[in-house]
This record gives structure tokens, sequence and C-alpha cells, in this order.
């Protein structure tokens, strides 16, 4: 049934730290090689080692120069971008499928697609913002992010590997999985915590997942006056250093 | 938005055929309807018109033998009230052509005529509505778009069920030379408001708002993927002021002077209005080519 259901009280999802998140793939790729043999699998790359290789990826790691306002003393950055699927509350792409095989769980809030019942005509893609959702022209079917579905309810893995593998992955531990309908969960205190956002918030689609902003960078005097400086300007107070080196500077400075 | 064939052919051709049956429909309540011969006529290219748009439109399908799936989300889905429309309408079009095709006419064949003109009306929203209602592609989501589909697919179907029914009359030509005006008004504004238009920030996109200006460092992946080629299509937008043109001509510059040959050279009127018809509808594929090539869909600002 592509009608949403009632907003649940589990909103499963993920909350992506900006912050410190280095642009490593890994999540892309981990998430590649679970689901290349999940329930959403295969994820078919047409021509992978040819010259234009194609295929169906759930994690699309986009990296971005954030010039600073010029009222902020922040330095300049680079923010790398892990997206994937939202999970939306109000998910589009679920309501326009004209065949059901798009649905949003009830129980949870994650957004599948039932692959045996796709007609692959592309609609949900097109109603998608975001971009979560990639059509493979091999299987004729819409693909997305499972929220690794197979693996967090999966009793078969020992406890701590139910989390969907782009969390297990991270290097930096940028990736959260949680319960954001729980205002008690850990995700939902980060959140709170580090003013976790929306993207495109203005569209209405109410993404359960969250994105935390990079902190500001410590803006002291060393970063400020970094470059410029000459050794003219270093200040040296000879007398917090050591005796030895208290001599050394009296006489270097003669 | 990349332009494919399956959906343009599908969405000028069906809309072609749902014109001509709302017009055989309104015509047929009429004192005097169009006779027997012609009206079958008319309704059988129409329904070819219908049955080959709807054909094409499952190639644009991954899996099209499982098309029938499509008629359960009526509750929600644009494209899923097109599909039972399109169907439903088969059913009065049949059963008017049973009628005329014994000769029979009354209250019951009037009551069939308006149904099958409401039921065409009904599919020609429905296809408008499949794409006006997506909010990640401005240019779709625009007040202008329906009527415009929806004066397209009466301007299209009205011109050729003229010429397969024979029929010329001054009313029927003077109609026809204000759609086409209409039209082309309303695709003037349409083209002045999409250049206009613009898409949320890349800030927004990225939860960065506030914190400074974002581009692009570095994209995710060195080649296409299937984001980059569906949405992020540019050819058109370079020619788009030439199609433009091209496409204002063909269905209104080319069917008006047409229309005006009708008037004043009576002999030659059907052959002016056959003229009419195929520029109108080839104008329509140029329109309806650049309405996908020229919108810009919002993944792109991730791009």
């Amino acid at each position: 049934m592509t009608a949403l259901p009632a907003p649940s009280q589990k909103k499963l999802g993920l909350v992506i730290d900006l912050d410190t998140c280095v642009g490593c793939h890994a999540c892309a790729v981990a998430c590649k090689e679970w689901n290349a043999g999940g329930i959403a699998g295969p994820l078919t790359d047409e021509n992978p080692y040819g010259k234009e290789p194609f295929g169906v990826w759930f994690n699309r790691v986009h990296s971005y120069e954030v010039e600073p306002l010029a009222a902020s003393a922040q330095p300049a950055m680079t923010v790398h971008f892990p997206r994937s699927c939202l999970h939306c509350e109000t998910p589009a792409c679920v309501t326009v499928c004209p065949t059901g095989a798009s649905y949003k769980r009830a129980e949870d809030g994650i957004v599948l697609v039932d692959e045996d019942k796709c007609i692959g005509c592309k609609l949900c893609s097109w109603a998608c913002p975001y971009g979560a959702r990639e059509y493979s022209a091999v299987e004729g079917v819409m693909k997305k992010c499972t929220l690794c579905v197979d693996r967090i309810y999966n009793e078969h893995l020992d406890e701590i590997e139910r989390q969907p593998a782009c969390v297990q992955a991270c290097p930096t531990r940028a990736r959260h999985f949680g319960d954001l309908g729980d205002p008690e969960s850990k995700v939902s205190k980060l959140v709170a915590e580090r003013g976790g956002r929306d993207l495109l918030p203005e569209l209405g689609y109410k993404p359960t997942n969250k994105y935390l902003p990079p902190r500001p960078r410590r803006v002291g005097e060393s970063q400020t006056t970094a470059g410029k400086a000459t050794h003219a300007d270093e200040k040296l107070d000879p007398a917090a250093l050591p005796p030895v080196l208290r001599w050394l500077d009296r006489v270097l400075s003669r | 938005m990349n332009p494919a064939f399956s959906v343009i052919f599908f969405t000028t051709l069906t809309g072609a055929g749902y014109g001509m049956l709302f017009g055989l429909g309104m015509y047929q309540t009429r004192d005097f309807p169009l006779h027997r011969e012609a009206a079958l006529e008319t309704l059988f290219a129409a329904l070819a018109l219908v049955t080959i748009g709807l054909a094409i439109s499952t190639l644009h399908l991954g899996k099209p033998w499982r098309a029938w799936r499509a008629f359960s989300q009526w509750r929600t889905s644009w494209l899923s009230r097109e599909g039972v429309f399109a169907t439903i309408t088969y059913a009065p079009a049949l059963l008017f052509g049973w009628y005329i095709w014994r000769g029979e006419s009354g209250f019951v064949v009037t009551v069939v005529a308006l149904a099958l003109a409401l039921c065409s009306l009904l599919t020609i929203s429905c296809t408008a509505m499949i794409y006006t209602s997506l909010k990640p592609i401005p240019a779709w989501n625009h007040s202008l778009v329906y009527p415009i589909y929806l004066v397209f697919a009466l301007l299209t179907g009205g011109l050729w069920f003229d010429c397969c029914a024979g029929l010329v009359s001054l009313y029927g030509l003077a109609v026809w030379a204000a759609m086409g005006l209409l039209l082309a008004f309303f695709k003037q504004s349409y083209w002045r408001d999409i250049d206009r238009i613009e898409l949320p920030s890349r800030e927004s996109a990225t939860a960065l708002e506030g914190i400074g200006k974002v581009t692009v460092f570095e994209r995710p992946h060195t080649e296409a993927n299937y984001l980059t080629r569906e949405m992020g299509f540019v050819l058109a937008r370079k020619h788009s002021r030439k199609l433009r043109v091209i496409s204002v001509l063909l269905f209104a510059g080319v069917p008006l002077l047409a229309l005006l040959a009708a008037w004043l050279l009576p002999v030659a009127a059907v052959f002016a209005l056959w003229i009419a018809a195929l520029s109108a509808l080839l104008g329509a594929f140029v329109e309806r080519w650049l309405f996908f090539a020229e919108a810009k869909h919002m993944v792109m600002l991730y791009y």
C-alpha cells in the first residue's frame, strides 16, 4: 500500500556527523558489499572494469568547499557529505508509486521497495529531491537503501553487529543509528545537543535522518595570524624558559 | 530531466486521442450529431491514437508485463489514477461505438457520449497531475502546467477530430484559432516564469545553511550514475531558445495560418485543417520534449 501509515512511535534512522566525516567512502563501500548480497541485491554494476562504469549505490559521499560567511571569523573548510535515503516521515516517493511496491513500514518507519511488485516506472526517483533512489536498468526495478533491515533485526548476527553496514564501517564514528522517535535515545540526544538538521526542510517531507553541522572551529591567535606572522612579531619570554635555554637565548641574542 | 521518447509520445498521442474523444462525445450531444460512418471513423482513429500512446508508455517501464499492478494505488498515485481512467474510458467509448454502429440515438446515447467526454477529460487531467504534483521539479510543479496539458490535448485532439469528421465551420475555426493563441500565451508566461525559478539553495540541501557558501569540491564519483543521467540532462537548455520558437510556430503559427486559409479558401478547407492538425501535433512533440529537457531536478543541487 502506498498510502502512508500513521506516524510510527519508532522512527529508525541515521544521524550523520558532518564534523567528523573524513570522506573516506567506507560507508559507501560497506553498503555496496552488504547490499549486493542482501534483500535489495544484486546491486548491479554495468561495465564495472570498463571505460564508463555505471552502477547502483545507496550511499554517495559528496565533498564540498565551504567559504565562511564574511561576518564570522571561521576559516574555510571542506565538508564531506554522505548522502543516502532519509526515510522521510511523509515520503513522496511512496505515495506516487502506482503499484504499491514502495512502502513505508508502519512498525519502524523504514521506506522499502518490494522489487517483486516494482514495474520500473522511475516516478519515485523523480519524486525524491534527495536522489535516494537509483534505478537498475539490468534488473528493471528501482533500488534504495533498506537501512539494512536484514541486519538490524538479524538474530544470526551478534548483537553488536545489528546495525546498518555503513554505520559499522565508519572509522570516525560519524554515523549513528537509532530510534529518532524516542527522545531519550542516544541519537535523539545527540541531535538535541548538536542541533541536528533536516535536509531541504522547506519541502516538507520530514526526513527522519538528521545531519549534525560542523562544530565552529577554534579561532585563536594562532589561527588568525597563521602565515602572516614573522619572527619579529613572535614574543619570547626568557623568564619562562628552563635555565639552559635561557642561557642559550642570552648568548644568541648578543 | 532526461526526455524519454516513450513518455513524450505517451503524453502527446494519448492527449490528442482523449482530446478527440472529448470532441466526439460533446459533438454527439448536439441536435445534429455526426452521421454513422464519420462518427465510427473518428472513434476508431481516436482509440487508435490512445492505444498506441498507452502501448508506447509501457516501453518506459522496466517490467512492462507487470503494468497491471499500476491499477491498484489510485488512492495516492496520479500515475495509477491515469491508468485507471485510461482503461475506464474504453467502456463508454466502445459502448458509444456499439450504439452508433446499430444506428441508435436518444437519451441513453447522449448520456454515454457525455460519459465519454468526461472520462477523457479526467484521463488528460490525471496525466498532467503526474508531472505537476512533483515538488522536486519546480518547472513541473507550476500552476500553468495543468492548463497547458489540457489545452494541448483539446487543441490537437480537436483539430484531428475536425479532420477525421470532415467538419469545417466558422465557429470551429475560430475556437481552434483562439486555443492556439491561448496556448502560445500560456507557454510564453510559463517559459518566462521557469527562466526565473530558483531552486532551493545548496546550503539548505546540505544542512550547511548559516555556516558558509557551499560549492562542489569533489563529486562522489568520476563517471555518470542514474541520477546524473536521468535528472542532470543539459543538452536542451543550450538550444532552448530556438526550440521554443520552433514549437510555438508549429503548434500556433502554422495552424493559425492554415485556419485562416481554410476560412478564405473553402475548397481547400479540409486540406488546410489537416496541415493545422499535423503541425499542432508536431509542435506538441517539440514542446513536450522541452518540457522534460528544460526541467531542473533538485537532486542536481548535490552535484
